[in-house]
């Protein structure tokens, strides 16, 4: 009986509805979420401890053993994510105190994030695939409210395309469960792996595996990523952090999950589908963050690349790959949470976000200027920062694999996430003083508190790769090895 | 133009009783019969919907004084303390029980700790239906 496994999911869920009562108090608001969000990192760092020491957690709600009832399982990789993603919602609520505006917080903006919260985190501890819709949908409402949250021309029409594209990838993703269901009669992940390893993947299951491929990659932005660029920049900087932060995660989390645990005997066509997909993706994406003089499109477009990356680590489904790939995954909640909050930041500083109306921002804001850099090398992948050992370790993986082709691209498209950076960087920061400094408008320190605290996690997940790299191995080799899930979650008793 | 619904607002004002009844029937009979928590409150909330639609909405504010988007939230909020309720006895989340008691009137009856969260279910969409007929009809 592990109770505690459901606190980073309904702790913000009561937290957000509690707050819906204060609409009026907006400081009231504001501490409680912050407080909210502390304890769920709290909690969530406690689950990841004792999995590591004491195996895989499970909760069984109202006592009914899987499969027959839901479950909450807590294993390395989903309690890593949930840590990496309440951490970071912190830092995006404290920019949201001081960005956000009056208007938007007496409109309820504190109780969707914490919903929204609260989807990510079931979405990630669920183990149940009816379940991870539920989730999905918890996160996607609040993702709808939020976008268009303040009305503005740009956000609604940015909301209509999001709305519409997840509704019709919602109900793809039921048809793909109804189809699954109807094949093998069960929902629950552990239960399904076997029954899907008893018929050896049947092409028929095969299809539905590529259905769900489909319905995830929408989620996630890979290869069918057309909405996501519009969408991630209608939404004001701190709400923008989060989705830019997690909301592709959880559909990368979705294909990860699917493709070790459930779907894993016929690697030559799911795995290769997902490498093609990858690399497109990875290209498209590079064209894009090169091609744009929008700030916030080229900041857009470097999440499309790190959605490509990372399942490039998939694709080549060897054990270093795959710890690759959870590496860069923890790292890229952070760096681009991070990102989107300093490319907000030019914007208010600016009011631009145009590249060649803005230049040398570092005379009057050198700290900011540093971050940014920082920020930028981080996401290239230079040493001693987190973003390092993630691609190193999928490099390894696509050698070992012999993928040559799906390593150029995972390589070259780390030049491109560095050049098109770079551009920023060059264009922004250097040059010549636009604006004097008398007349400069000065950066909050509420805004700036918030960037140079992840930026400090970042350095953390750098140096300290040896404090998780225990984790990160666990999680890789229970994705590795679908036994050791399905024994934890079909094993008598809790 | 003035329009004289004097056979609405009376048909209105017998009617809505029957909904309303027929909507806690379906409420209490969920647990063996087709009903439940989530259509026992739809039915609720047409009743409400209907008396908006024959009398003016100042009116209906002015006789029901309740904030349907708090009702909303505190049924949402019920649901789930019930289930953070088996924190308290060391049992897993949303645990639910039930035991027989002999009530006066009723004799032998089933009490289940499930009707709690229903009512949360219920609360939860007479709030929202509510809250979206009002604010659809509001002006801009």
């Amino acid at each position: 009986m592990n109770n505690l496994v459901i606190l980073p999911m309904i702790l913000p869920v009561v937290i957000g509805v509690f707050l819906v009562f204060f609409q009026r108090f907006v400081q009231v608001q504001r501490w409680i979420s912050l407080l909210s969000l502390i304890a769920s990192t709290g909690v969530s760092a406690y689950i990841l401890y004792h999995v590591q020491h004491e195996g895989i957690m499970r909760l069984d709600f109202g006592g009914w053993a899987p499969p027959f009832g839901i479950s909450f399982v807590a294993d390395s990789f989903s309690a890593l994510l949930v840590v990496t993603t309440c951490l970071t919602s912190i830092f995006s609520l404290v920019y949201a105190f001081s960005s956000i505006g009056e208007d938007r917080e007496k409109m309820y903006v504190y109780p969707l994030i914490q919903l929204l919260i609260a989807g990510v985190n079931g979405s990630f501890l669920t183990a149940d695939m009816f379940n991870l819709f539920v989730c999905f949908e918890i996160m996607l409402l609040a993702s709808y409210a939020l976008i268009t949250l303040g009305g503005t021309k740009q956000q609604l029409r940015e909301a209509i395309k999001y709305v519409l594209i997840n509704v019709v990838a919602s109900s793809l993703f039921l048809f793909a469960i109804a189809y699954l269901y109807g094949t093998v009669g069960t929902l629950n992940f552990a239960h399904l792996s076997l029954r899907i390893a008893e018929t050896g993947q049947t092409p028929l299951l095969t299809t539905i595996g590529i259905l769900f491929l489909i319905v995830f990659s929408l989620k996630a932005g890979l290869l069918l990523y057309i909405w996501l660029p519009g969408s991630y920049s209608a939404p004001p900087t701190a709400i923008a952090a989060l989705f830019g932060a997690l909301l592709t995660k959880v559909g990368i989390y979705a294909l990860f999950r699917t493709f070790t645990l459930l779907f894993y005997h016929e690697p030559t066509i799911t795995h290769t589908l997902i490498g093609i997909m990858a690399a497109i993706t990875m290209i498209g994406g590079s064209i894009g963050a090169v091609a744009y003089n929008d700030i916030q499109k080229i900041v857009a477009y470097n999440v499309v690349i790190s959605v490509g990356f990372i399942l490039t680590g998939l694709a080549v489904f060897t054990p270093a790959g795959i710890e690759g790939s959870i590496y860069y995954l923890v790292h890229d909640i952070v760096a681009k949470a991070l990102l989107f909050l300093l490319a907000g930041t030019i914007f208010t500083l600016t009011a631009t976000n145009r590249l060649e109306r803005i230049s040398g921002l570092i005379r009057n804001y050198p700290l900011f200027g540093w971050l940014f850099f920082i920020t930028m090398i981080s996401l290239a992948g230079i040493p001693p920062l987190s973003g390092f050992i993630g691609k190193v370790l999928v490099a390894q993986g696509a050698i070992e694999n012999q993928s040559y082709v799906l390593l150029a691209i995972a390589l070259i498209s780390s030049l491109f996430v560095l050049y098109s950076l770079l551009r920023v960087f060059r264009n922004c920061f250097w040059g010549e003083t636009i604006i004097s400094e008398e007349s400069a408008v000065p950066l909050k320190a509420g805004m700036l508190i918030p960037c140079v605290l992840l930026t400090a996690i970042s350095f953390g997940l750098g140096l300290g790769v040896e404090g998780i790299s225990a984790y990160v191995s666990d999680a890789a080799h229970t994705l590795m090895n679908p036994d050791v899930y399905i024994e934890a979650v079909l094993s008598e008793g809790s | 133009m003035k329009a004289n619904d004097v056979i609405l607002r009376t048909v209105t004002r017998m009617a809505v009783f029957i909904i309303l009844t027929f909507g806690v029937y379906l409420f209490l009979a969920g647990h063996n019969e087709p009903g439940g928590g989530f259509v026992g409150g739809l039915v609720l909330a047409s009743a409400f919907v209907l008396l908006f639609l024959s009398f003016d909405i100042e009116t209906v504010q002015k006789g029901i004084p309740v904030n349907f988007k708090l009702l909303a939230a505190s049924g949402a909020l019920l649901s789930v303390l019930t289930g953070l309720g088996s924190f308290l006895f060391g049992a897993p989340f949303l645990t639910q029980v039930f035991d027989y008691f002999h009530l006066p009137i009723f004799g032998e009856t089933e009490l289940a700790t499930v009707v709690l969260f229903e009512a949360g279910v219920s609360l939860a969409v007479i709030g929202t239906v509510v809250t979206i007929i009002l604010s659809i009809s509001e002006d801009v």
